[in-house]
């Protein structure tokens, strides 16, 4: 009891180097909370954009559908496979697609889109597509009307409640065609999306290609996206051979890859304000044992243990590390709050490279409670490993040479 | 009679690699239980050394050196921490206390080391305060205090941990004549009411004459030893 007394006594005993430390360390956590908590922010917001737009976090189709995206790689639709996949835990909800191309026309021109056939209700409860409606309605259970992207729109030069057609190729060779009306105009921020999409209900779809209850793919929902890998995993070995299980990271590698660079330069960056952190913690650690070696020199010749000295040295760090450490916590959550509540706006290459991607380049903070926890544990770490120089220091001290006149 | 020190044919030689220097040689020193010793003799004669030997601070190259039948010379460096704290009292010639401590707190400090119960260190303390004459001075910080005043809290440490002897170099070297004198009186009525041993060293005459055996080194050795006065042990005063 007596040395925690003494050791928060010593560490008030130059105040000064005391704030200094403790302020270093209070701003190595503050700072790496919250780079890693708008980063974690980003890519959550990237993430979510990525399933919200469009892929989802898992979808099924049949082997070889992703390589090569034709109607010969269909698989049938069945109450059977969907209660298979949704009696897996981790799944939430499914969605049923059937994609393919076609040509559509106006009287005056000629575009290629992309044609999706949908459940409309399940379809809105995976990617949230009733919000992107921007002019008319959302498809409703029997509707035979479509809904198609703005880009799309402008490019045909057609507008709401006009009438287009539709001509590709079906199933097995045939042809398929239809006339319908645009009930409905979606915006997408990807351009891709954007340029091509055109919804209608499923059985419509499946009717015009030919190819009744066929699917091209079903869109996963998950209760917990942190076990997305081991869910696509265990679905893999469920369904078999016959079919492909993926996942967003699989369907869009260059998002992936562009998360994986992106948190490298990061960890850089947190790495280089550690070193900081580490040298001012250092140097202050230097001074105190060049300060008080006349003084530990004494104690050890009084008859203080060793062991005690560095007892009461390693309690004099924790109690600056925890002080700076705390300190820094506290502060970066109302900050994190507030870069949640007010996100930030990325601008310039930035902001090119997400829009790009479909996003709008704002990012709200991840206010995970891991990355406060994980931040101030690697900064204490870093402070009880420095404070091993002193103890070494300690265990060579000769008390005569220490006490030597200054 | 008890033996409290018994040195016998110690000698140290510093830098040995270069110029050789032979700080301490062939000294046999032997003390008594509730003598009143002053080790004197010019700069550089050796007093440092022969009382950092021992204490127990530093190891003789030859010799043995018995403190009340142990041979400390043979004990590890651990050991030797642990026999300081319970076998001797220090006083150095200055900055014995640590600045973020009350003077009470400085001297309670060497009972919790030897871990000594909570009553007993806080009677003590109030004693040993009255007997250095600084029961007012409990809450102090030794910034707080004059170097005549942070000496006597310095032996009232050195005699809370109820040591064999206390050893003292220069520990009037940074006082006034006055302080110094005052801090003489505390020693020498510690001596005689509770026959505490005290063997210290300086070049200054007046705390020479108050000394009741004199043992002076030149150049390493014992050039003179007044002798033991045993009479002290039967309680007379000679001052
Ligand atoms: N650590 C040391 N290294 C080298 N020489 C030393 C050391 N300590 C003392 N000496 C030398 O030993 C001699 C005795 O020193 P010291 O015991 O300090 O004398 P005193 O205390 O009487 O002034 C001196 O010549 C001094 O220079
Ligand atoms: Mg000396």
């Amino acid at each position: 009891m007596w040395i925690i007394k003494l050791a928060w006594k010593n560490m008030w005993r130059n105040r000064n180097r005391t704030a200094i430390t403790i302020s270093a360390i209070f701003f190595a956590v503050l700072l790496s909370t919250v780079t890693n908590s708008l980063q974690d922010g980003v890519f959550d917001n990237l993430i979510k954009n990525v399933v919200s737009f469009y892929n989802g976090y898992v979808q099924i189709h049949k082997k070889g559908y992703w390589e090569e995206r034709i109607l010969d790689n269909v698989f049938e639709d069945s109450k059977e496979l969907q209660h298979t996949i949704l009696t897996e835990d981790n799944v939430q909800n499914l969605a049923p697609r059937f994609e393919s191309f076609a040509l559509s026309a106006t009287e005056t021109n000629t575009k290629s889109a992309m044609v999706i056939g949908i459940s409309p209700d399940k379809e809105n409860f995976i990617t949230q597509l009733k919000n992107k409606i921007i002019e008319g309605n959302y498809l409703t259970a029997n509707d035979t009307d479509i809904l198609i992207s703005e880009g799309l729109m402008k490019r045909l030069g057609t507008k709401l409640n006009d009438t287009i057609v539709l001509l590709g190729q079906g199933y097995h060779g045939s042809i398929a065609s239809g006339k319908f009306r645009i009930k409905g105009i979606l915006k997408f921020g990807s351009p891709d999306l954007n340029d091509q999409s055109l919804y209608m209900n499923l059985p419509l779809a499946q009717e015009m290609y030919g190819a009744p209850n066929k699917l091209t793919s079903y869109v996963l929902n998950l209760k917990t996206n942190d076990e997305m890998n081991q869910t696509a995993r265990s679905l893999k070995n469920i369904l078999g051979k016959d079919y492909e299980v993926m996942t967003w990271e699989e369907m869009m590698p260059e998002i992936t890859q562009h998360i994986k660079t992106d948190k490298a330069s990061m960890y850089i960056i947190v790495i280089l304000l550690y070193i900081l952190v580490c040298f001012g913690i250092f140097g202050t650690l230097l001074m105190m044992m060049v300060e008080r070696k006349y003084e530990i020199g004494m104690l050890v010749a009084i008859g203080m243990k060793k062991i005690k000295l560095i007892y009461l040295l390693i309690l004099e760090s924790l109690f600056t590390v925890i002080t700076g450490c705390l300190l820094g916590i506290l502060i970066s959550i109302p900050i994190v709050y507030y870069l949640k509540i007010n996100p930030i706006r990325f601008t310039g290459e930035f902001a090119k490279t997400y829009e790009e991607f479909g996003f709008e380049p704002i990012f709200p903070a991840s206010t995970d409670s891991n990355i406060f926890i994980e931040q101030g544990i690697i900064v204490l770490l870093l402070g009880l490993i420095l404070s091993f120089y002193p103890l070494v220091k300690v265990l060579r001290l000769d008390p005569i040479e220490s006490m030597k006149k200054m | 009679m008890k033996t409290v020190i018994d040195a016998h044919n110690i000698s140290k030689t510093f830098n040995k690699k270069s110029i050789p220097v032979l700080a301490v040689k062939n000294v046999h020193l032997h003390l008594e239980k509730g003598e009143f010793v002053a080790l004197v003799g010019p700069s550089g004669s050796g007093k440092t050394t022969l009382l950092n030997l021992i204490g127990g601070l530093d190891k003789p190259d030859q010799g043995n050196i018995l403190i009340n039948g142990i041979d400390i010379t043979k004990l590890s460096a651990n050991e030797l921490i642990d026999f300081r704290l319970h076998n001797i009292g220090f006083v150095f010639q200055s900055f014995n206390l640590i600045p973020v401590l009350t003077a009470k707190e400085n001297v309670e400090l060497i009972m919790q080391l030897q871990g000594r119960g909570k009553r007993e260190i806080k009677e003590r303390v109030q004693t040993l305060f009255q007997e250095v004459g600084l029961s007012d001075k409990l809450n102090s910080r030794p910034a707080q205090l004059s170097g005549g005043q942070q000496q006597r809290v310095a032996v009232a440490r050195a005699l809370a941990s109820k040591p064999q002897f206390v050893l003292a170099d220069e520990p009037t070297a940074n006082l006034d004549s006055k302080s110094a004198a005052n801090l003489l009186d505390i020693m020498t009525k510690l001596n005689q009411e509770e026959n505490m041993t005290f063997i210290f060293s300086t070049h200054d005459q007046r705390v020479i004459e108050r000394a009741r055996r004199v043992i002076t080194l030149v150049d390493g050795e014992v050039n003179s030893d007044t002798g033991t006065y045993l009479e002290l042990n039967h309680g007379n005063s000679l001052i």
